[in-house]
């Protein structure tokens, strides 16, 4: 079984879990660019940050044979905070880079002039620069969220087929999908999703545009959840297909839409002498 | 892609062995002209004509530190050290400029910096560029700054510093240029190289082959000392046969003028 998980936040986690996802699987992530859980204070801050998901992050992955990706951009939250706002200048300078394959984590938090701004600003970003973009729907005032974050979409030049809606649910599918939007569910041990309510939604609305992900960071949450996910569908009588779909080709149709995405990972075997994390360790 | 395989450490240039550090950027530039696909090879070829007819900085992103950024894509991951290097030369960049487009770079932009370092400068002002490398835990980045540009300029604390941060790192020393010339006679080298085995062997762990090697290019081995009198008298040290390390078949050899005393050993040391 291949996965993708299409939304990890790999800073936040250990080697281990590398170890563990290859283990289960994963071969490829993208990790878009999110908070931290400490505010920044200022743009250079997230300059080592989208630094770092150029650079250490990457390396870290392939060590465990996972090829790492990136989505960058001021996210929802620090949207709010002028001094984290100048962020948005730096952006195109970024954007250019190979591995980065979309425009995120963008969208709600409390739905705020200042949020409206980043949001539009950040969606003529992808367009700008031919990628497409990763929207997370805010997790208070969830629906309201998602029709405001769906108007300012089809006001902005990136076409509604270019853009991942994020952490949906059962109140927001629907909406999503007829918006002609990439699907994506967010499996968490207790908010967001969960495996057996992710099986309700792909038989209700079926595996086409679906993409699940673990958004693993440094809350309660499992980066093993993609598997788990995998595991449930086949158990509840979808296909071994219909797996592949959800966890593999549609996360590599999405980001594929960068023409930037490298699937080939190239790292020492795990007891080879190169491996610096094993033996920056011992 | 189902498996990992081959050591990230060793840039994909071709032929195999080289790198284009090491390569005359004449040679490298063939070389792409001859392997590129159609498509990446028209990319290229403009590239660098945009590179030459527009050096310097100007605008938001010069245009060819644009292609900077997207060499990789474009030529893809075999050949993109290479195309960054000569994009570098056609831009005519300077220490400043490649100062600037290191610290904006990916760590692959970075690599391709210090492989063109000792092509396109002959002082020692983009030292501060290596020892940035030199500081990371990125092996890509730790190989590609013990190249040429570093056996020339790199002091010699900072040099025996990198050759050791290669050994605990698992860079290959065949990475290290000019590493017989620097390594010759160098006491202090072969003193801290004695007592990582000893550390190593303290601690029940093997010596990395490599070490051998350099300890050897010193010329400072004395083959009649075969143990270490540190690591056999602690007893805290466990013996090569109840560790599974191999034989400590590595002795010290002082620096000249030390009258034959050994420092203590610090089997007990973090690594890293």
């Amino acid at each position: 079984m291949r996965i993708f998980d299409p939304h990890i936040h790999m800073t936040s986690r250990t080697t281990d879990d590398y170890e563990a996802m290859h283990e289960a699987g994963v071969r490829a992530v993208v990790e878009p660019a999110f908070w931290l859980g400490q505010p920044r204070t200022s743009a250079a801050s997230f300059l080592d940050y989208f630094d770092s998901l150029l650079g250490w992050e990457p390396f870290r992955a392939a060590q465990y044979g996972i090829a790492h990706h990136c989505a960058l951009a001021l996210n929802p939250k620090e949207a709010n905070d002028p001094r984290c706002a100048a962020v948005l200048e730096e952006l195109p300078r970024y954007l250019v880079k190979d591995h980065v394959v979309a425009v995120g984590e963008i969208g709600y938090d409390s739905m705020t002039p200042a949020e409206d701004t980043a949001l539009a600003a950040q969606l003529q970003l992808a367009a700008d620069h031919a990628l497409p973009a990763l929207v997370h729907t805010p997790h208070r005032d969830k629906l309201a969220g998602l029709h405001r974050t769906l108007d300012v979409v089809r006001e902005s030049a990136l076409p509604p087929d270019r853009v991942l809606l994020d952490h949906l649910n059962e109140t927001t599918v629907k909406e999503a999908k007829d918006a002609d939007c990439w699907l994506g569910f967010s499996v968490y041990p207790d908010t967001k999703m969960d495996e057996t309510r992710m099986i309700g939604i792909l038989r209700l609305y079926g595996p086409e545009k679906v993409l699940v992900n673990s958004a693993a960071d440094w809350g309660r949450s499992d980066p093993l959840k993609t598997r788990r996910v995998a595991d449930l569908m086949l158990a509840s009588g979808f296909t071994a297909d219909d797996v592949d779909l959800v966890l593999w080709r549609n996360p590599v149709a999405f980001f594929g839409l960068s023409g930037r995405l490298a699937l080939e990972v190239t790292a020492p075997d795990p007891t080879h002498e190169g491996n610096s994390i094993l033996r920056g360790g011992e | 892609m189902t498996h990992p395989h081959a050591a990230p450490a060793i840039p994909e240039a071709e032929p195999a062995g080289t790198t284009p550090a090491r390569t005359p950027l004449d040679v490298l530039h063939r070389h792409l002209d001859t392997h590129l696909e159609a498509t990446a090879r028209v990319w290229f070829r403009r590239a660098l004509d945009e590179a030459a007819e527009h050096p310097g900085t100007h605008g938001p992103i010069s245009v060819w530190e644009l292609r900077l950024a997207e060499a990789g894509r474009r030529c893809g991951g075999r050949y993109a050290d290479a195309a960054r290097v000569l994009i570098l030369r056609a831009a005519r960049a300077d220490p400043e400029s490649l100062a600037r487009v290191y610290f904006q770079g990916t760590a692959e932009e970075r690599r391709a910096v210090l492989h063109a370092l000792p092509h396109l400068v002959s002082g020692p002002d983009a030292l501060p560029l290596v020892e940035d490398a030199l500081r990371t835990h990125d092996t890509r980045l730790v190989a590609a700054a013990v190249g040429p540009y570093a056996a020339r300029h790199l002091d010699a604390h900072a040099w025996r510093h990198a050759v050791l941060k290669c050994l605990f790192a698992g860079v290959p020393v065949d990475e290290v240029a000019g590493l017989e010339q620097r390594a010759r006679a160098d006491a202090e080298l072969a003193r801290m190289l004695g007592d990582y085995a000893t550390e190593r062997t303290a601690a029940g762990r093997p010596v990395p082959r490599d070490l051998h090697r350099v300890l050897t290019l010193t010329g400072l081995t004395d083959p009649t000392a075969l143990t270490d009198p540190t690591a056999v008298t602690d007893p805290n040290a466990p013996t090569s046969t109840d560790s599974g390390a191999p034989t400590p078949d590595l002795h010290r050899t002082d620096p000249p003028g030390t009258g034959g005393s050994h420092r203590p050993a610090h089997p007990h040391g973090k690594e890293s």
